[in-house]
């Protein structure tokens, strides 16, 4: 099956980025990488946050939408620290 | 230390319902939103429901950004080939005043967003609420921003903060959403002249077309997806139950990929500039998931309370109704200077119950269990209901009463005679 590249996709998208102060982060990468066996989060994002390197799991922030989905489907190590950006800042939607 | 009558938080449909009834009562109100602006930061569909706007705005007509009033309703179910269906057009949804139109979420709520300030209300946007502030007993007493001195204060908030409500959470007033009563949809919206909109759809002037899907589109995972006509544009989504999505190793968006490519969708978004692509989460556990939804001096309204009614895609309207009727229970209470205490606010309670808002959600209550516990309504149903379509269609020297047995065998082979009788008597008991 192809796989379509969700970068493409935000491009279209407007973003007034917060530089340097991501409003999501992982609470410990290192549980993330050594123990958390589904790394569901690189699968259920919508804007693909969060990748995979080797075992490890990256979280980019600049293309979130917001949603929620990553902390609700953390279920097993609530891993997740979990904010909205500050006001005015994140994903600006033209049409919603 | 500046002290309104009222703070609402967020500047969706249900904030602006409510902040809309309250400054138009002559209360002080102070309305809260994150996004640069109402609406930059909300998805929907969108159907609007006229309804439950006009209770809010009757006039709402004269200059609401609307984009096509609907006058046929599609419902798809879709195999991987071919889609079975029904089209309900009537003429009667062509008279005015129209009863649904599809609309620009983020255009509509910078509309609505104008009608509050114009009723008097204080919007200060670009402004997150961090926390609710409470007094030793408890009470909410007002809210913590994050700008420089961003402590407010009030005699009641009103969380209108939508899906996530961080708040109601930080406050301990409701837990974690659970993955079974969220669904996570992702949505693109198609540029196209808008004759070519008329055409493909067989439409005129300022008709529309929305078409709602069920089946193979979802992967076996439980969700819909909806093709709705705009002016010109199309908006097109699909949504599954975030505990679904967690069993699967497919994308959100490669789910929406394969299904603009399925033969029976792709011709009607071809050529389109597709413009954005947003995600946002449902409230859907329905009736039992909803949380408390109002204490000393706070109340929750909208996709924050899981006020949504999944089976009829109802939410907006749902919003603008409770927070309409949290509104009018503070102006009661305000006018008869009683406090916004737990006991005094339960009243906005009885009126929800009293409302087609808690009877219907009442009504469907068991609805998103069944459908959790039997994912043959999103894979096996659909599959067989096109092939047996296919099956009697298809003029190839067999005879009917043959096909017909045929397809009886197929879903006894598919499912036991007992569960198919179980499933309908199942639906049936839900949706009475
Ligand atoms: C893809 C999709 C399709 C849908 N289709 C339909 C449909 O066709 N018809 C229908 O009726 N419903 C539909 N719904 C449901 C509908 O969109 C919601 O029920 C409705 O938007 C809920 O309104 P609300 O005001 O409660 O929340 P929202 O619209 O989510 O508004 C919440 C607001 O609060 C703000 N906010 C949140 N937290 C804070 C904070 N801490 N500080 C400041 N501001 C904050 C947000 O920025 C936002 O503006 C759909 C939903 C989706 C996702
Ligand atoms: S699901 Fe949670 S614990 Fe697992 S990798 Fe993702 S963030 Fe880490
Ligand atoms: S909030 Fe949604 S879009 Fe943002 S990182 Fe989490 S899952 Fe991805």
């Amino acid at each position: 099956m192809r796989t379509v590249k969700v970068e493409e996709k935000l491009f279209q998208n407007r973003y007034l980025v917060d530089a340097d102060n991501p409003h999501i982060r992982l609470k410990d990468p290192e549980l993330c990488e050594k123990t958390c066996a589904t790394k569901q989060c690189t699968v259920c994002c919508p804007a693909g946050c969060y990748t995979l390197e080797g075992q490890k799991v990256v979280l980019i922030t600049d293309g979130c939408l917001e949603c929620g989905t990553c902390r609700i489907i953390c279920t097993t190590y609530r891993n997740v620290d979990w904010e909205y950006p500050r006001g005015g800042y994140g994903i600006q939607f033209k049409f919603g | 230390m500046e002290k309104f009558d009222v703070i609402v938080v967020g500047a969706g449909p249900s904030g602006n319902a409510a902040a809309y009834t309250l400054a138009k009562a002559g209360l002080s109100v102070l309305q809260l939103e994150r996004g640069e602006a109402a609406g930059s930061k909300n998805v929907q569909g969108a159907i609007l429901y006229s309804d439950a706007l006009e209770k809010v705005i009757p006039n709402f007509r004269d200059d609401a950004p609307l984009e096509r009033h609907i006058i046929e309703q599609r419902m798809w179910v879709l195999d991987d080939e071919s889609f079975i269906g029904t089209h309900f057009r009537s003429d009667d949804f062509n008279k005015p005043p129209y009863n649904r139109y599809t609309i620009i979420r983020a255009k509509f709520d910078k509309w609505f967003s104008k009608k509050v300030q114009e009723a008097g209300a204080l919007i200060i946007s670009e402004t997150t609420v961090k926390e609710l502030l409470r007094d030793k007993s408890g009470k909410v007493v007002g809210v913590e921003t994050d700008r420089a001195d961003g402590k407010v204060y009030a005699d009641v908030v009103i969380m209108a903060d939508g899906v996530n409500s961080t708040l109601a959470r930080k406050a301990g007033f409701r837990p974690e959403l659970d993955p079974k009563h969220v669904a996570l949809a992702v949505k693109e919206i198609h540029f196209m002249p808008r004759e070519t909109v008329e055409q493909r759809f067989n439409i005129k002037d300022d008709e529309g077309v929305v078409i709602e899907m069920l089946g193979k589109i979802t992967q076996g995972m439980m969700g819909t997806g909806f093709l709705y006509t705009n002016s010109d544009s199309i908006s097109i989504g699909v949504g599954c139950m975030l505990s679904d999505f967690m069993e699967q190793k497919l994308t959100p968006y490669d789910l929406l990929e394969q299904m603009k490519r399925h033969p029976s969708i792709q011709p009607l978004i071809q050529g389109g500039e597709m413009k954005e692509y947003t995600a946002h989460l449902i409230p859907e556990g329905g009736y039992h998931a909803i949380p408390r939804v109002y204490g000393d001096g706070w109340m929750i309204v909208g996709d924050s309370g899981m006020f949504v009614n999944a089976v009829h895609r109802e939410g907006s309207n749902l919003a603008m109704t409770t927070g309409r009727m949290a509104a009018e229970t503070i102006i009661e209470l305000h006018r008869a200077g009683k406090p916004m205490s737990e006991a005094n606010l339960a009243l906005y309670k009885e009126r929800l119950d009293d409302s087609f808002v808690m009877k219907d959600l009442k009504k469907y209550k068991d609805m998103p269990d069944i459908f959790h516990s039997n994912n043959q309504f999103f894979t096996t149903y659909p599959e067989l209901l096109s092939r047996s379509a296919y099956t009697m269609l298809k003029v190839d020297g067999v005879d009917k009463l043959t096909k017909e047995k045929e397809i009886f065998a197929s879903f006894k082979e598919r499912r036991s005679l007992f569960g198919l009788l179980g499933d309908a008597f199942k639906l049936w008991r839900a949706f009475r």
